[in-house]
Parts: structure tokens; sequence; C-alpha cells
């Protein structure tokens, strides 16, 4: 594909409420066996894009661990890398990235040193199958200076922290409303554009000269009368999992047979491997419609809910409509109901924990192992 | 080049025949294991885990599956600047071809590539061993003991000793004599067919071999080496080692991973076994499933019932079937209502709604006694079961089978159904 990829991974917040504290939302674990940049990196890799850079800035621990190493996307060719951009000082500026445009912008010299005609640029919070061959396509016949692509407002989320867009019948975006408070569009950007690498260099120049640094409000919003800004209407699965509630739903989402099938087929979605035993069931156990990640072993009972990679179950535990993010240890006992745990959890035995499906309950305790 | 102290020869050119039509397609190595491995990544994963970083794999008999499996050895960590994991297959010279005759001989074939290495101890395995070993300790116990070559041995119950090969020793650890399956053992103490020899004397035996038919370690090598009164040790493994080299080895070995708290623990932190991941999606399991005592791999979909199984990644059990004391490998479909018990599926099989395998009287085997001779069901690779029929116990199914296949819609006790090619 003649485009490089960026992916934007450096926000955070609020709305992940206790789970933000560790980790980045693009390091999310996500369905058991993925994290949340997963699908973007994997999409990249399967539309043929061999560069790709992730820029990252918030809690970047846990993403760079997941991403210490390229191979696992089959990035780190000869051609082509999967490079990790954090804010650095240089003899010109020493500042964090202060919004979209302006972490583009800090890394101006990657883009203009490639050499490929395009630029993909996606997010790390959303959870969908693409290919961008697609999207670009759609940008040259459309003679587009930038794509936008968008999708249908998802049913139950919360509506205020999404842009919307209004495209005319040929597909020209004429507004966007950045996260209103009511709206009367439904249709919504998914944070996903093409772009020509030079005119996005122009755009981002011209965003430094006047110290604008959000790449919506200050190049969509700003040029949308004057540039060819053009919705592309995805379809398929997409969600965005950046507050707690949309989070536990995707998931959730992940129990439905189609949501499964659609992303084990091919193309595949990769990931960091963990080598870890396959899931382990002990006499007494007893799972429904739940998934099951690799290395758990399960004594209890498990109902619609998610164990990550490396969850013990103790013996007469009750876990319902819940997700146990990786390598959580709950003791004997214990039941938990409506709660996302923290990965790296140890609950002791005999605990409670519930929340109710409006208010999820965000579990985390750190004890030792064996205090039992 | 710098030298490597010590580098493994790894021996995964054997069909493995008393594994019948699981290895009808793949080498014993490569037979699935655990719900996730192959047999090879016992022996590839100790090796990595005893620092030993350079490995020949010496491959003949299909080698397709192993090759893949293997390939540049990023799984275990084997993909080396000089060094690493090397598939070994024979190959021509100005002096001929030869196909590897036996376990010595395809080693004296690789002279070459271990001389390369220049290596001080050679380290000899085979690809049929499930355990966890530390091969650095068996190292230095050969130094220790000044040895040539040093064998490692696993005490096994006196009263069973006349099925294996011997080592007796003297109080030294030092090897007198060998027997090999004797009516009357003088030792407990069996041969595990893990060796390490001091390089230089490998080759020595080696040269002097040259010629023998068939050269193989245990028949030529081993007496070879006594005779000419090299330093013989025992290398006492107290530790788990399974041989899985027949049906119901290979079907045991399996389900005594399901136990509580199993001989063979495959979820501690500490010796990690490795193996090139397939999938790594979580598994299903569904709204009526009935799941106890099993171990079940990446992206299986699980309706009906599981119990003391080992299912590999991808299966599918539908609604109202049953999978009991059974090993399932990857990819296999398990229709409506079929029921398993015993049974060992290979790859990519389909199971028809409502068959049943394994029931009725045992009955000795029509097709080969040797290799059939328990109660298991073993079906090979990409085979396909009609719906509805009836499969008796101790028989063996290739192939893409259709109800013609069974007349009354039953294949008996100790039956087989041998069918050309299979589904891709």
């Amino acid at each position: 594909m003649r485009a490089i990829g960026i992916i934007l991974a450096g926000g955070n917040s609020k709305r992940m409420r206790e789970l933000s504290r560790k980790r980045a939302i693009a390091a999310m674990p996500m369905a058991g066996g993925y994290r949340s940049i997963d699908f973007a990196l994997s999409n990249m890799t399967n539309s043929g894009i061999k560069t790709v850079a992730v820029l990252t800035q918030y809690n970047s621990r846990s993403l760079n661990r997941h991403l210490a190493s390229s191979k696992w996307w089959d990035f780190g060719r000869k051609q082509g890398g999967l490079y990790v951009f954090n804010p650095t000082i240089t003899a010109e500026r020493s500042d964090w990235y202060r919004g979209t445009a302006d972490a583009l912008y800090q890394n101006l010299d990657f883009l203009k040193s490639s050499h490929e005609p395009y630029v993909v640029i996606a997010s790390g919070d959303g959870i969908y199958k693409m290919d961008y061959n697609k999207v670009l396509e759609y940008h040259i016949e459309k003679k587009a200076d930038i794509t936008v692509v968008c999708t249908e407002f998802p049913e139950g989320d919360d509506p205020t922290r999404f842009g919307y867009v209004k495209a005319n019948s040929e597909g020209r975006i004429t507004d966007f409303e950045e996260k209103p408070v009511t709206t009367d569009k439904t249709t919504i950007s998914c944070g996903i554009y093409v772009v020509r690498r030079r005119h996005l260099i122009e755009f981002l120049e011209k965003c430094g000269e006047e110290e604008n640094y959000d790449f919506v409000q200050d190049v969509l919003v700003r040029y949308k009368n004057v540039k060819r800004i053009f919705a592309y209407r995805m379809e398929g699965y997409w969600r965005n999992i950046a507050s707690v509630d949309s989070y536990f739903r995707a998931n959730m989402d992940f129990l439905k047979y189609d949501v499964r099938k659609y992303f084990g087929d091919e193309p595949a979605i990769y990931t960091k491997v963990d080598d870890l035993p396959p899931a382990k069931y002990n006499t007494g156990c007893q799972v429904r419609n739940s998934l099951i990640a690799d290395g758990c072993i399960v004594n209890g009972k498990v109902e619609n809910s998610l164990l990550f990679k490396d969850v013990y179950v103790g013996n007469n535990c009750t876990i319902r409509n819940s997700i146990v993010l990786n390598n959580v240890y709950i003791g004997d006992n214990t039941v938990l109901e409506n709660c996302i745990v923290e990965s790296r959890d140890v609950i002791r035995t005999n605990s409670t924990y519930a929340g109710t499906p409006d208010d999820l309950k965000i579990v985390v305790v750190k004890n030792d192992i064996y205090a039992g | 080049m710098h030298k490597k102290e010590m580098i493994a020869m790894l021996l995964a050119g054997g069909q493995g025949s008393r594994l019948g039509v699981l290895t009808e397609k793949v080498a014993k190595p490569a037979v699935a294991f655990g719900g996730k491995y192959r047999i090879i990544d016992f022996p590839l994963s100790n090796c990595i885990n005893s620092g030993i970083d350079t490995v020949g794999v010496l491959t003949q008999y299909q080698p397709l599956r192993l090759n893949a499996h293997i390939g540049i050895g990023i799984p275990w960590d084997l993909d080396r600047n000089y060094g690493g994991v090397t598939v070994l297959p024979p190959h021509e010279t100005i002096e001929g071809s030869d196909w590897y005759s036996g376990t010595a001989n395809a080693i004296c074939q690789n002279m070459e590539y271990m001389d390369e290495f220049d290596p001080e101890y050679v380290l000899i395995l085979s690809g049929d061993h499930i355990y966890k070993m530390d091969y650095e300790v068996m190292l230095e116990y050969h130094k220790a003991s000044n040895a040539d070559f040093t064998i490692a041995c696993m005490p096994v119950p006196m009263e069973e000793a006349s099925r294996f090969g011997l080592a007796v020793t003297d109080g030294s650890g030092r090897i007198t004599e060998f027997q090999e399956k004797p009516a009357e053992p003088k030792s407990n103490l069996a041969s595990m067919g893990i060796y390490i020899f001091t390089y230089s004397e490998l080759k020595k035996a080696l040269m002097e071999l040259k010629d023998q038919p068939g050269c193989d370690f245990g028949k030529h090598v081993i007496p070879y080496m006594k005779d000419s009164g090299k330093r013989i040790f025992a290398y006492e493994f107290n530790d788990y080692w399974k041989d899985v080299g027949t049906l119901s080895s290979y079907w045991q070995t399996n389900m005594e991973l399901v136990d509580i708290v199993p001989n063979f623990n495959l979820y501690e932190e500490f010796w990690k076994i490795y193996t090139k991941n397939g999938r790594v999606e979580g598994q299903y399991l569904g709204e009526n499933c009935e799941v106890s005592r099993s171990i079940i791999g990446a992206g299986c979909e699980i309706y009906g019932k599981v119990c003391g199984s080992v299912l590999s990644d991808s299966v599918t059990v539908e609604d109202g079937a049953e999978v009991i004391d059974s090993i399932v490998m990857s990819s296999v479909h398990i229709g409506r209502g079929a029921r398993l018990y015993k049974c060992i599926i290979s790859d990519n099989c389909q199971i028809g709604e409502g068959a049943v395998l394994g029931t009725g009287e045992y009955a000795e085997s029509m097709y080969d006694k040797k290799v059939y001779c328990s109660d298991l069901v073993t079906i090979a690779e990409n085979s396909v079961i009609p719906a509805g029929v009836t499969v008796g116990v101790n028989t063996a199914i290739i192939g893409v089978t259709t109800p013609e296949d069974y007349p009354d819609g039953r294949l008996p006790s100790g039956g087989f159904i041998v069918k050309e090619g299979g589904k891709s």
C-alpha cells in the first residue's frame, strides 16, 4: 500500500476512571487475548502498510512493553518498521504533545522523510477491522484532500463523546460538530483519516506557525469549506472503548458468536504472544456463556463474563457479568458481579464485590497472594 | 567464530509408527500434545531454558509440518545470528546420497554442521519425550565425572525394569554393563535416550563405525564406547519424563494433564514451554455447556459437554455433543449430539451429527495388532465421520468416510477404514 500509518495512542480519558491509572487506553486488554491497539496495528499490516509510527504520551510504559517487538504484527522489516514516538526534547522545543495536531507536528521529520504519498491516521482505541486500501481508493476517486472514516452512532453509547459529521449527497463533509451537548446528526467520525502526505505536512506546518494543536478543530473544522473533506462510510463492527461503559460493552460483544467470528476470521488480528498454557477447567467448575483466555485455571462458577489471560478462579467462587483482566488471582468463595477487575489483582478468599449494570464496580486490590 | 561449549542434535526423523494413523502424514515430533503444543516443543524449550542456543534438528520422515512449525526458531528464541535452530534433512554429497539409516548414522552425516561450532560437548536428544530437564545440570555432572559419554537414566520400578534398556552402574555412577530388556534385570536405571558426548569421543566413535549399516546409538555406539573402555556414566534423573511412543502412553500422558495438580505442570512460571502460537483469542463456553476436568485451547467454541479431555485450539463442540476422556486436536468440528469416548481425533477432522465413537466390547485389531491394542478410537487428520454412525473401540479411521463405509451404520470394535485422500 502506498501509505504510511500513524496511530495516535497518547490520550487519556477521565471516562476510563481507575482503569487509566496504569496504562494508556490503547494498551487496554481487549476480548481476552488482545490489547486495543492490536486492532489498528493489525488492520495496517493486513492492508499492506509497512511503516507505522505510534505516538504515545500518557502512561506509555505498558504500551511500550506491548510494542517492544514489532514481529508480532509482521513489521520490523528491512523496508519499513514500527516506530514508537514519545515527546522528546530537541534544540527547538521541550513540550509535551499538546494535542493531536501537535503530536503529528512534532514528528514532522518522520512525515517528511517518508516517501509513500499517503498517510493513514488512526487511533489506538477503536475496535474494528478495516482494509484501508478501500478508503484510499475512495479518497483518490473523490479527489479528496482529506477522507474521514465515518459510521453510525453506536446505539447505547454516550452521545457526547463523539464528533459528528454531515455530508452532502456526493459524500463531501459540510459540517462538523465536536462532542456536542445535543445534536440531530447520527453519523460520527471514527477518528480514522486518509490524507496525502504532502497536504498533511502543509496543514501541520500551518498549525505549528499559528500555535494550534488539535487536528479536528484546527484542520478538519477549519478547512471544511476550502478543502475537499470527504466522509467514507464504514460497514461492519466499530466501537470506541474510551469510556468504562463502552469498554465493558465492547468486551461483552465478544460473547456474541457473530462478533467472535467476524474478528476470528481472516485477516487475523495479531498480538504479542505470551506463551501461556491452554485454559484448565477443574472438577466443580461451572462456566456459562463466557470467554476464557489461555493460562486460566477455573474452579468456580463463571457466567456471562470474560476472563483474560492467566486468571485463577478459586473454589466456590461466583463471577457474573464481569470482566477480569490479565493475571488475577481470585481466592475461594469470592463473589463478583458487574465488576471490572484490574489486572494483577489478588482478591482474598470470601470477598464480595458488586456493581450494577449501570454503575460497574472497578476492583483494584493488591494483596499478597499467599495471605489467604 | 567463537566456539560453542555444547550444541544439541535433536533426532526428529522417525515416523513413530506405533502412533498409528496419528503419524500417517506427520513425523512423531510434530504430533500435537497438551492442547497447544507439539511434542518437539519440549526438547526445544528445554534447550533454550538450559542455555543451549544451537540446535540441529534432523528430519527425514514427513518433515513438512515440522519445518513449518520450527521456521527460524522464533518461538523458542532460537533465531540467532550465530547458531540458533537449523533443520538438517539428509543431503547429497560427493560420495553419494543416503537416507539417515539409523540414529547414529544421521548424526554422522552431519559432522560438518557440528564441526562448524567446534563444540566441546554434544547433546543428543530425541523428539518423542515429554519432560522438563536442565541439560546444564547434566553437563556439570558429565564434567565432574570426567566422563566421555553420559546417559540420562531414570529409575523405574524393578518389576517393570525388564521392559527397558538398563544401565548397571558401580557406586560412582560409572556404567559397567548394559542390559537390553533383560529377563532378570540387575538394575532399575532405564536409559532415556538423552546423551552427552565429549565431542572428540563422539567423532572418534562415529568415524570408526562409519560403515556400519543402520548405525544406531543403542545398538552400535554404546557397545562400541563400552568395549573401547571409555568412561560412561549414568546421570540419574528423578523428575517427570514420559515416552509417548504408543497410542496408549500418548493418551495416558495427555490425560494426566487434567488432574487438579498434575505431575507435569504446564502452569508454572519457571521453565516455560514455548510453541508456535496459532491463535490467541479466548475460547467461548456456551449457555448450556458442561465442562470439567479438561484443558481447552484458544479459539474453541464449546456448546456441549467436555469432560476429562484435552482439546487443542479452534475446536467446535456443538450442542448436545459429548467429549469424554478424549484428545481432540486443532480445528476439529464435532457435530450436534455426537458422543466421543476415549478418542484421539487428529487435526481438522469432522465428526458428523449424532455419531457415537468408542462404544462396545474390546476386540483385537484387524488392522495392526502391535499398534492398536487398547480401547481407543484413533482418527487420522482431515478425516470425516458421517452423521449417525457408531464406531467401536480399538478402531482406526483414515480419510473421508461416507455412510457406505459403515455396514449397518457401524464399524465394529477392532475394525478400520482407510480411504484415500482427506478433506483439505
